[in-house]
């Protein structure tokens, strides 16, 4: 996944392409955010665009993010495909009022009446020095919402083909990229198909601990992968990537073959997505397990500037193989 | 999604209903809607109905100093952040009118309430650069004691500080204090809803508070035409209190009008917003390049409205300074550089426990369980700090 000669495409550019094929495909998606028409979005993720579809469909908002977001709602319920961009998580709790009490409950509220077709993408996460107010982890708070579904691709192919089946869904997606992940770079294998947004993905099997993960903490969990190879203790990987809905039928075949279970959660520990994820395990795999489930997780702080801190402060490959180590020792 | 959100005012409304009102609009953007000035582009000084001034040659040279001493360490700062110093910088090139004009308009008592760049602001509130510059460089939270200089810390999510400055001011009122607040956002800020809500507020409580605009034209890529059809002083009336809109590269008229905006708050007739018109020369902050977003000849235009190069002009046909004045501002200049410059090199990295400080006020047993566990984790580092070991947990 580093960048070599067989490099071919970026993260970015898998996202854009996916508009790009979202928008030529069907009249009815538009997209709209801060800055995503002529800047080309503030991680260059919508970049070009707008000349290709023009400002009615590639639309700059004010800095009214309770405002797009609803307006979204309101297209969807007209018969839209809106894709909504957020600049960043951070920022999407100005809009939670619109994404929690209208998007996610509509549909329940009309007594089946009022779909939210909606697709709201956001940036999440840290490690890029952005400080507290622009590097929180908060899709595990999302995936605690009925109503929605939550998905976090990690990967090129996941990047450029989870949009088309988002956009399919009659019920409001949203959509969380890792900041860190938007120069990941590769060659993209085109031959996978839709993703089933029902399931996870194994990344690397494994027979001796489970490795359970998401978004930006990937990379860094199947580093700890090869490392542990090396001291022959052999991880499975596996790749959330839909965050609610929860596969327990993936995450609990691998554990009963591994019977060893690490969450690794960028988010915070406490009542945070690998809680979720870990009581799942005790309550459906409780009798095969060998040994505790253990979680590495962001530090229960506010994410800190200073580059050094906020390193100490994110799940790193070495806490991750350190606590596969403990599980097997 | 019919309804077009063309550019504010510049076409004629079809068919909705409202062309006298949207017609009203376009007039007004059309020509120079109310804008007080009294010092010209061309640095000549001219009167203004509503806002008279009268300065002494001290004061004019003092304002001169102050833009020119900003505008320096603003440059300095920008560099710093290009060798790696900072982590981000946020320019005020081309505001240091509107930001000297508003902060000298403040008495000691008054309360300020900053955006990220009011770095000409906490200069008049003398507010050490070197604290400005620690935050940005991430050695620490904050920087400075805001009740020191009554000059609250940076605030970095858009327009919130408009509501706590109006919880203050309504807290001044309260106390019976003889002092206003004054509340920095700027024109992209006007679009979020917190800043319609402290508007909402402060009306409805009588608030003794000033919202000031600095309308840069620019947020982030987004032109002010993207946040309002109308100019945005004008939308104060709608909630029940004036507005108006001054010349933001002219320090005189912002100076006389933020000084009448605050007595006006201090006298028991509530809020008033103030619409500084200027132009962000640079960039929105060090990550963003606006060569992407808008032409050269829009800034060589506003360049042209410099508001040092405006006042000098005017010191300088008024034979208020002469040479060795500027030179020693000059020298000052080159001094203030070379301290921020030693001075950020020298800051010393905060520990890495420091992520565990100031959690909760009185601590928390989840902390300090966290906290444990990490010294146990770095001690297995030969050096003993997880920083230094260069790795993570």
């Amino acid at each position: 996944m580093s960048p070599d000669s067989t490099s071919n495409t970026t993260y970015r550019e898998e996202l854009r392409e996916a508009m790009r094929e979202a928008l030529a495909r069907d009249e009815r998606v538009f997209l709209m955010g801060e800055d995503v028409g002529r800047y080309g979005g503030a991680f260059g993720v919508s970049l070009g665009l707008i000349d290709q579809f023009g400002p009615d469909r590639v639309r700059d908002t004010p800095l009214s993010e309770s405002a797009f977001v609803g307006a979204g709602i309101g297209a969807a319920i007209a018969g839209m495909r809106p894709i909504v961009e957020i600049m960043t998580v951070n920022f999407s709790l100005l809009a939670l009022d619109q994404i929690l009490n209208n998007a996610a409950t509509l549909l329940h509220m009309s007594g089946g009446q009022v779909a939210v077709p909606l697709v709201i993408r956001m940036t999440t996460g840290a490690g890029r020095r952005l400080a507290a107010q622009h590097s929180h982890s908060l899709e595990g708070w999302y995936a605690h919402i009925p109503g929605i579904r939550v998905l976090a691709p990690a990967t090129l192919e996941d990047a450029r083909y989870m949009l088309a089946s988002a956009l399919a869904d009659p019920d409001p997606v949203l959509i969380f990229e890792h900041g860190s992940l938007y120069n990941l770079s590769g060659q993209l294998d085109t031959g996978c198909g839709p993703v089933d947004l029902d399931t996870a993905a194994i990344r690397r099997p494994g027979n001796d601990v489970s490795l359970i993960t998401h978004g930006g903490s990937l990379g860094k969990t199947l580093q700890a992968a090869d490392r542990l190879a090396e001291e022959g203790i052999d991880a499975e990987v596996i790749d959330l990537r839909t965050l609610r809905p929860l596969d327990d039928t993936t995450i609990l075949g691998s554990v009963r073959r591994t019977h060893r279970a690490v969450v690794i959660d960028e988010g915070w520990r406490t009542a945070g997505l690998s809680a979720e994820v870990a009581t799942r395990i005790a309550e459906q795999g409780f009798y095969d397990l060998d040994a505790p489930v253990e979680r590495v997780c962001g530090a229960e702080v506010p994410t800190p500037y200073a580059a050094q801190l906020e390193e100490a402060a994110l799940p790193q490959t070495d806490g991750i193989a350190a606590a596969a180590r403990r599980t097997v020792g | 999604m019919s309804v077009k959100s063309t550019a504010a005012g510049d076409s004629p409304a079809k068919g909705r209903g409202r062309t006298t009102t949207r017609g009203t609009a376009a007039k007004r953007r059309a020509g120079e809607p109310g804008l007080v000035q009294l010092l010209t582009p061309q640095g000549e000084r001219v009167e203004h109905p509503d806002y008279a001034i009268d300065v002494t040659p001290e004061e004019l040279r003092g304002l001169y100093r102050d833009m020119v001493l900003t505008r320096r360490f603003d440059a300095e700062a920008i560099t710093l952040q290009r060798q790696g110093e900072l982590g981000l910088w946020a320019s005020l090139l081309g505001q240091e009118a509107a930001q000297i004009g508003s902060g000298r308009a403040t008495r000691p008592d008054d309360y300020v309430f900053p955006t990220y760049r009011e770095h000409g602001v906490a200069w008049t509130r003398d507010v050490d650069p070197l604290n400005l510059l620690g935050m940005f460089r991430g050695v620490n939270h904050g920087g400075w004691d805001p009740n020191e200089n009554n000059f609250q810390l940076y605030t970095i999510v858009i327009g919130s500080q408009t509501l706590h400055a109006t919880g203050y001011a309504m807290g001044v009122a309260k106390d019976g204090a003889d002092a206003a607040v004054i509340a920095y956002f700027g024109d992209g800020a006007s679009s979020q809803g917190d800043v319609a809500e402290a508007f909402t507020f402060a009306a409805v409580y009588n608030a003794p508070v000033v919202f000031f605009c600095q309308n840069n034209q620019w947020a982030i890529s987004e032109p002010t035409e993207k946040q309002s059809r109308v100019p945005i002083y004008q939308r104060a009336a709608g909630f029940g209190f004036p507005g108006v809109r001054v010349d933001g590269n002219d320090v005189l008229a912002v100076l006389a009008v933020t000084r009448a905006a605050l007595e006006h708050a201090r006298s028991g007739q509530g809020p008033m917003l103030v619409e500084a018109f200027t132009y962000r020369m640079g960039a929105h902050t060090t990550t963003d390049d606006p060569t992407r977003y808008r032409s050269d000849e829009e800034r060589e235009e506003w360049a042209s409205k410099d508001p040092i190069a405006r006042l000098r002009t005017y010191l300088e046909r008024e034979g208020i300074a002469g040479e060795a004045f500027y030179a020693e501002v000059e020298a000052e200049s080159d001094a203030l550089a070379k301290r921020v410059r030693e001075g950020v090199r020298n800051m010393p990295n905060p520990g890495t426990m420091a992520i565990f400080e100031n959690v909760y006020a009185d601590g928390s047993s989840l902390v300090d369980e966290e906290r444990a566990q990490f010294v146990e984790y770095m001690s297995s580092f030969e050096s003993g700090d997880v920083a230094t070991a260069g790795t993570g947990h």
